[in-house]
Formats: C-alpha cells, structure tokens, sequence
C-alpha cells in the first residue's frame, strides 16, 4: 500500500513537471502571493494586474500572472515562496509583510517588488529606502505625511508651525511623527508636538497648541481619531484648521484630507514591475512611499475654522463634503 | 513542481516534524489532545527571534526557545493536573493567553531576521545551494531529536510515561504518579514545537505573531498520515511516521499549490490540501478492502 501511494505521488508529481514546463514559453510571467484573502490586498492584487495591462504585459497574450493566497497561514507563506522561486518567474509580488519577507529569505536573485508593506526598513526587507541594492524594491503603504504638509501648506501657505497629536504608545503613531518630522523639516515648517496617552486627554492635547501653531495634523492615530470631535471642537472654538491623516476623518470635520486605496498602492506597484520587465534593475528603483491619490475636502468645516479652501484645491477633489 | 518547490516542501515538513513529534507525544503517548501548540511555535519564534535582534548566540536562543516551549506545556499541565480542567479547555485556554504573551514577547506583530546570523548561516557557507543545504541541515536536527526521543520513550521513565497514557488507573496501581508524567510529557511536546517555531522563523527570516494558526491541524494530520503508512510494534517506527507524515503533509500542500493547472484557484488551496490529505489516508485502505 505505501508502495502505491508513493507511485501516485510520483505520478503526480510528475504531471505537474511537466505542465509547468509545458506553459513556459517566451512569455514573460509575474507571481503574485498575498498572506491571505482581504479585500483591501485583492485590490492591490487586482491594481498590478491592470497596471501591467496598461504597460503592454497582458496576462494570457505575453503575461502568465500567476497569484497564490496563503490563506492567512505563514507557513504556507513560506511554502508559497519555495513554489514560485522553482518556477523561476521574471518578477516575484508579495503583498503584506510576512509574504514579503517570506519570499526575501527564499532567493537572493529573483526580481522581487513588495507592496502593501508599512515600514519595508523595520521588516528589514531593504536597509536604505533610497538605493536598496541586491534583487529587491517595492512601495509602502505608510500615510504620505509629505503630501499631506503640501495640502497644509495649499490651504495655509503662510504655514509657520504645525502642530501635531498623538498618542506616544502607539508605535505607528511614532514613526508617523518621526515622518511627519523628516518632511517637515524638507518643506521648512516646524513641528510642535502634543501627546494624549488616552482619548479623554485629547481635547487637553488640542487645546496645549492653541496660539502656538498654525494649524494641526491629526496622524491615523487610534487614540486620537476616536476622540476626533474634541479636537475639532478646540479648532472652531479657537480658529484653528485641524487636518487629518485619513480621509474619513474629513466626513467628521477636519478640514481636508490626501487618502489612497489599495487598487492604486496595486497600481503604483504593477508600474514598479513593468519598468523591471522593460530591463531596469530591483536594486536602482527606490522604495517608494503610495501617493495619495484621494483628495477629500470640507469647505464648511474650514469655514468654521476661519480657513477658506482655494478654488482650485475643491475643484480638484475627488469628493467634497457639505 | 519544480526542484526548488519540492525540496522547500521537505524543508517545512522537516520544520513541522518537531511540531508532529510533539503531537504525538501529547496525542498518542499521554491521550492529551493539546492545543497549546497553536501558542507555542510563535512562542518559540518569538522568543528566538527577540533574543537573536538583541545579540544572544543563535543556538542559545533557539534553546531559550524550546525552554519557552516547555514552560508553555507547563502551564497547561498545571491547568489540567492540578485544578482538575479538562484537557482540551486546560490547553486553549493557554493558546489564547499565549497570543497576548507573544506580542509582549516581541512588542510588535512582526519581527525581522532576514539580516541576522541564524543558525544556518555557518552552514550556509559551506558551498551547497541553500535549496539543499536548508532541507539537510534540518534533517540532522529531527534525527538528533528523534534518537533522543526514541531512547527516552524507551528508558524506564519513557515507558512509565506511555503507561500512565494508555492506561492511568493501572499505571497509577502501579505506583507511576500520572500527574508528573502529564507535566514532563507535555512540557517536553510544546518544548519540541517550540524549537521547530525558533527554526522556522530563523530560516524564513520572520517571526509573525500569526504562524502559530492551525499548527496542531498540521501536527495531527502529519501524525496520522505517519500512523496510516507507517504501522509497526516499535516506537521508533510510529517515530519515524511523524516525520515522514509531515513531510508529506507538505507534500500535499504544494501539489495543491500546483494544482491551478487543473482549473483550481488561489482560493481552494485549503480544500484541496484536505482532499489529498483524505486521500492519503482512504487509499491504503481502500486497497486493503480489495485484498481481503
């Protein structure tokens, strides 16, 4: 009996060599692997298939786009990874952190362009976002503070000092600020913080920065989002535009907001794969942080912040609350 | 499959035979169906992934691990032997308590060690392709674990242990005290599934506060895959099962990764990894229904 189930094994094992060798031929072919099924990563996954498309690489014509779940196992991450480095593919996409350093670990030659990953230096999957050198690049999903101070500074462009609160427990909250801080310093503002350990201290927090700065950012801070309204209400009180990290936020009363969806993060990403396709090198592509591509504004909360949005910014975004 | 995709799948199954090993240590020897599992491979990814980032030797850490491991069974035991909870309960109670633990363990979801020394870095260097340097390097771990093992379960405390499973009243007649032998069994189970946690995270560069999800469903069908081949009278024979069943477990779950030629998606991955796993366990019976 162990003698026949080997042999079916073998057998099988043996018509999967032979289709996947079959199926290769002078097509260029890109496997995708996501941790697990998500809405938010299926649009990522869906966002490279169609930036691919757009570059001239159709699945099916000159593409073979194979894409694996590991159904929320690990493991299965790993083994997935072993999978798609034995079948040799031009370029490797793993969405989440651990597809991503899953396949990291398992080849140091295949192409690979990570995406949906927040802090790509903290997962030691690059150690210089700028030049990451070796096989690898791909986007991070962090919040683009950098836009965000533009928007700011659309809004305001006298901006001086900007305030910022958040919570100092929340590690993403830290290395929001620590970002927020590095962009800051690139655009010339200053940046004045204020903590609030719980959401009860939040109006307290808001309140500290008043005559201080010129506006306010709200990072995607839990403590501090769900306490958004008393912070709102210490910028109307006190003419003072609160601006938030999220686009939702905005529909709460700050003033406006730069957001991305995953379906653009995939998109982004798929353009990273095709200029790999099209001859360029992992390694010479920087680590990029996902633009925003989800303006969301809200002139009466602005207008209740003693703040009036330019034309051209309302009538650039994509949705205008009222 | 390719080469490649075939030797990562005895490289997990190599992984996972610490985890089936201690499976039926707790399933088989002492009928103790334990779920800590489920807690103690990240545990041991945890502990060994925090210790390496903090400068620790590698195999220190990975022994801190399976210590970890062990103390994890310990609670469990203690639940059960001493306030009389039943088993199953006794040991998911530890599991879940456990995910909180291993986040404070590693003080964020996810820690990184693709840029570390590992304990297969020296080997590494030796020359062979590390598509079969990794697989080779586990299988002398499992065999050091699985003679160590064998010769326990063989010594006078081992078969103690294996009677105070199969039959506590008598054992208990016999003046074997069960509940130590509970504590020690299932200490020894997760200390084992811990040590495979701390390889896995070093070979795949990562331990996640998710990998511990469904590793006593991988344990228990590697140790019955091992059982349905592999019948014998001798311990290390059913071993030796464990092993082979992991592997194919694995097996398995690439052959349904390779499966989209046959019109299957990503998403079915699970439902087909079931059915070949059904599959190795109904078809040797099927044929033995034919001879007979």
């Amino acid at each position: 009996m162990k003698n026949t189930l080997l042999k079916s094994l073998g057998a099988a094992l043996l018509a999967s060599t032979l289709a996947v060798g079959f199926a290769a031929a002078e097509k260029v072919k890109v496997s995708v692997t996501a941790i697990v099924e998500h809405p938010a990563l299926d649009a990522a996954r869906d966002g490279v298939k169609d930036a691919l498309a757009e570059a001239g690489f159709k699945d099916g014509e000159n593409l073979t786009f194979v894409y694996e779940s590991a159904q929320g196992n690990p493991a299965t991450a790993a083994q997935i990874a072993r999978q798609f480095i034995g079948d040799a593919p031009n370029v490797i996409v793993p969405i989440s952190t651990p597809s991503a350093q899953a396949v990291a670990a398992a080849t140091s030659d295949i192409a690979i362009v990570f995406t949906a990953v927040t802090d790509p230096l903290g997962a030691q999957l690059v150690s210089d976002m700028e030049k990451p050198g070796a096989n690898i690049t791909g986007l991070s999903d962090m919040s683009p503070v950098g836009e965000h101070i533009a928007l700011v500074r659309e809004v305001l462009p006298e901006l001086k000092t900007l305030g910022v609160i958040y919570n100092p427990g929340e590690a993403n909250s830290v290395s929001l600020v620590n970002a927020l801080k590095a962009e800051a310093e690139k655009a010339g503002v200053e940046v004045r913080e204020s903590t609030a350990i719980k959401s009860s201290d939040v109006q307290q927090a808001a309140r500290a920065l008043v005559g201080k700065v010129d506006a306010v950012y709200v990072p995607t801070d839990n403590t501090i989002v769900s306490a958004l309204e008393a912070a709102i209400a210490v910028g109307e009180q006190n003419a003072l535009p609160i601006f938030s990290g999220d686009t939702d936020s905005v529909t709460r009363g700050t003033v406006a907001s730069i957001g991305f969806n995953y379906y653009d993060i995939g998109k982004q990403t798929g353009a990273v794969v095709a200029r790999i396709l099209k001859g360029e090198k992992p390694g010479d592509i920087a680590v990029s942080i996902a633009s925003g591509t989800d303006l969301v504004v809200n002139p009466s909360a602005a207008g209740r912040m003693g703040v009036e949005l330019p034309e051209g910014l309302v009538s650039r975004a994509n949705k205008v609350i009222e | 499959m390719s080469a490649i995709a075939f030797w990562g799948a005895v490289e997990l199954g190599l992984i996972f035979a610490f985890v089936s090993l201690g499976v039926y240590l707790t399933f088989r020897i002492l009928d103790f169906p334990d779920l800590t599992v489920d807690g103690s491979f990240p545990l041991g990814a945890a502990v060994a992934a925090v210790l390496i980032i903090n400068g620790v030797n590698p195999w220190l850490a990975t022994m801190a691990a399976f210590f970890a491991g062990g103390c994890a069974g310990l609670v469990t035991a203690f639940l059960n032997v001493r306030f009389g909870i039943l088993h199953l309960l006794a040991s998911i109670l530890t599991m879940i308590a456990l995910f909180s633990v291993n986040l404070r363990v590693m003080g964020r979801p996810n820690v990184a060690l693709l840029m570390q020394d590992t304990v297969l870095t020296p080997f590494l260097k030796l020359g062979l392709h590390p598509t079969y340097m990794r697989p080779l390097f586990l299988l002398m771990l499992v065999l050091v674990a699985l003679v160590l093992l064998a010769l326990f379960l063989r010594s006078n405390f081992g078969l103690a242990m294996r009677a105070a499973g199969s039959n506590p009243r008598m054992a208990r007649a016999q003046g074997v005290n069960v509940g130590f032998h509970i504590f020690t069994g299932v200490a020894l189970s997760n200390a084992l599934v811990g040590l495979g946690g701390a390889l896995f995270a070093q070979i795949n560069g990562f331990a996640d506060v998710t990998t511990g999800v469904g590793t006593i469903v991988v344990g228990l069908a590697a140790v019955i895959v091992g059982e349905t081949l592999l019948r014998g009278r001798f311990i290390w024979v059913a071993l030796i099962g464990c092993i082979v069943g992991s592997i194919l477990y694995r097996i398995a779950v690439q052959l349904a990764l390779s499966a989209d030629v046959i019109g299957l998606k990503a998403s079915d991955l699970n439902l087909a990894t079931a059915v070949l796993v059904a599959l190795a366990l109904i078809l040797p019976k099927l044929r033995r229904g034919k001879t007979t």
